[in-house]
């Protein structure tokens, strides 16, 4: 196997992602909604609850909208993690997996390629939500746009291959509603997504070190910071030690010999 | 004790395998080997331990105990080698419904590696030895079972494999289907030499030409040309002789 061997073998993989998620129309059209139902929605409810003070990476005073833009954007790769996570539950006991597991290409390869492909897929749906939220007045500089891709390529790696620990450890579909219960809405909702951290401070000092030790927050702190142009080195080294971890994770739940597989193929 | 690597011809070489999820032996001591062109057919009843061998065998699982070679190229050691000379057909349906019969051996193609003229050419020498040619762009949904099961194995053909597995490929098939099925995959065996291992529990898909391996609760009763096999049992035909062995195995 040579190096063209394994960008076939990759770009295999991202185009079957890619078909899956357009030709699954209602996954599709799901990604795109949901953002925009808490964009017009949510947003526009919260307008005049919360009060937003001037804080970095803003200059000025912003809408609500403005500030939770950053983290739909982590809430779509969440969601998409999650997805091509379920998907990989699902193509587990449908079989699928099976033919991606019994290719010549090393395991670690396979993963990080499935890994890619959904990536891939988030930062396109990123993109297309950043689109329609211009319309919303949510418009960064324009090289914001720009300078944005690699932190959405970095927190859509870490929420991608945390979907992958968990596809690893999940046995059968019906606990995935469970992860969604206690791994999607505790990520999204303790975390700088929806509020700022100095607001979760005031009510909570608890809270607001949960807050803090939460990966997404650091995703979505990365993404915010990214959109004006700048870095944060602090949430760009968290984020990618969370991906490094889950991403060893990931490659030991799928060893054949060492993870969870193993042990569980009793139920065949 | 651990074997020395040795080289082998044999297309797939399986010696001393056990393998126990937790305190459930699924398979004990089991052995066996295949030759280029050979017809085996493992013959066992649901929970016999074919499909946990299957796993091992395409390294879905590691074994702890044995040894499971395939062109001499030990599946623990050297993988890629062992899996690429593979195809497999298993017993849940693998393809993605969503997606036309050409995405999906397009797809596998590409998990082998193969460049994309190449690709294209395998799979319409393939997809017309199925018959499914003028299916091509249909999505696999709008199949029914039977193309469904012969898109998967020229999907197992794609990549040009010597060793051929397939468990229990003719589940729920109707009888036209099931014959097309096993008439195909017999003449890849004489006209490609391929060897291949077809797990079932239908006697009467081992005839009287094929070979045999009978699995009873994870192991090897006995083993060779079902005529052997049979004369062995002391009984006149295959399904006699299962009876009599898994009868004493009890």
């Amino acid at each position: 196997m040579t190096p063209i061997h394994y960008a076939r073998c990759l770009g295999g993989i991202v185009k079957r992602e890619a078909l899956r998620w357009t030709q699954q129309r209602g996954r599709f059209f799901s990604a795109l909604v949901r953002p925009l139902v808490w964009l017009a929605i949510f947003a526009a409810g919260f307008h005049f609850v919360l009060g937003v003070s001037i804080i970095p990476p803003y200059e000025t005073y912003i809408p609500y909208e403005v500030y939770i833009a950053p983290g739909l954007l982590a809430m779509i790769q969440l969601f998409n993690g999650m997805q091509s996570s379920l998907s990989m539950v699902y193509d587990r006991e449908m079989g699928s997996m099976k033919t991606l597991l019994i290719s010549p290409f090393p395991r670690w390869f396979l993963l990080t390629a499935k890994l890619l492909a959904s990536v891939v897929v988030s930062v396109v749906q990123a993109y297309i939500f950043l689109g329609i939220a211009w319309f919303w007045e949510i418009d960064p500089p324009p090289l914001g746009y720009l300078s944005v891709l690699p932190a959405l390529i970095l927190s859509g790696l870490m929420l991608g291959a945390l979907g992958l620990v968990l596809s690893s450890f999940i046995r059968q579909l019906e606990n995935f509603a469970g992860v969604m219960n206690f791994v999607i809405f505790p990520m999204f909702f303790a975390s700088s997504a929806l509020y700022p951290l100095w607001r979760v401070k005031e009510s909570s000092l608890t809270l607001y070190w949960i807050c803090q030790a939460n990966p997404f927050t650091h995703a979505t702190e990365l993404i915010r910071f990214a959109l004006y142009g700048q870095m944060t080195p602090l949430s760009a080294g968290v984020v990618a030690g969370a991906t490094l971890l889950f991403m060893i994770l990931a490659v030991w739940g799928y060893d054949p010999g060492r993870g969870l597989l193993a042990r569980r193929g009793g139920g065949e | 004790m651990t074997p020395a690597p040795q080289v082998t011809t044999a297309a797939l070489d399986v010696s001393g395998l056990s393998h126990a999820f937790g305190p459930r032996q699924a398979l004990r001591d089991v052995g066996f080997s295949l030759d280029p062109g050979d017809f085996t057919v493992l013959l066992g009843l649901n929970g016999a331990g074919k499909t946990t061998l299957f796993a091992l065998v395409t390294r879905l699982y590691h074994s702890r105990q044995g040894r499971i070679a395939v062109f001499g190229h030990d599946i623990r050691r050297q993988p890629s080698a062992a899996l690429a000379a593979m195809g497999v057909v298993f017993q849940q349906p693998t393809l993605d419904l969503d997606l036309t019969v050409r995405q999906n051996l397009a797809y596998h193609a590409s998990l082998h590696g193969l460049a994309g003229s190449r690709a294209r050419t395998r799979i319409e020498e393939e997809l017309e030895r199925v018959g499914l040619a003028d299916r091509r762009n249909a999505r696999v949904r709008q199949l029914s079972g039977g193309q469904r099961r012969r898109v998967e194995l020229a999907r197992a053909l794609v990549h040009d494999p010597a060793l051929l597995l397939l468990d229990e490929p003719t589940v729920g098939l109707d009888i036209e289907s099931r014959r097309f099925l096993i008439d195909h995959v017999r003449h890849l065996c004489r006209s490609r030499d391929m060897a291949v291992l077809w797990a079932t529990h239908l006697i009467d898909e081992a005839d009287d030409t094929a070979k045999v391996i009978v699995l009873h609760q994870g192991q090897v009763l006995d083993q060779g040309p079902v005529p052997q096999v049979a004369a062995r049992a002391g009984a006149a035909t295959l399904r006699a002789a299962f009876d009599t062995l898994t009868g004493a195995a009890r």
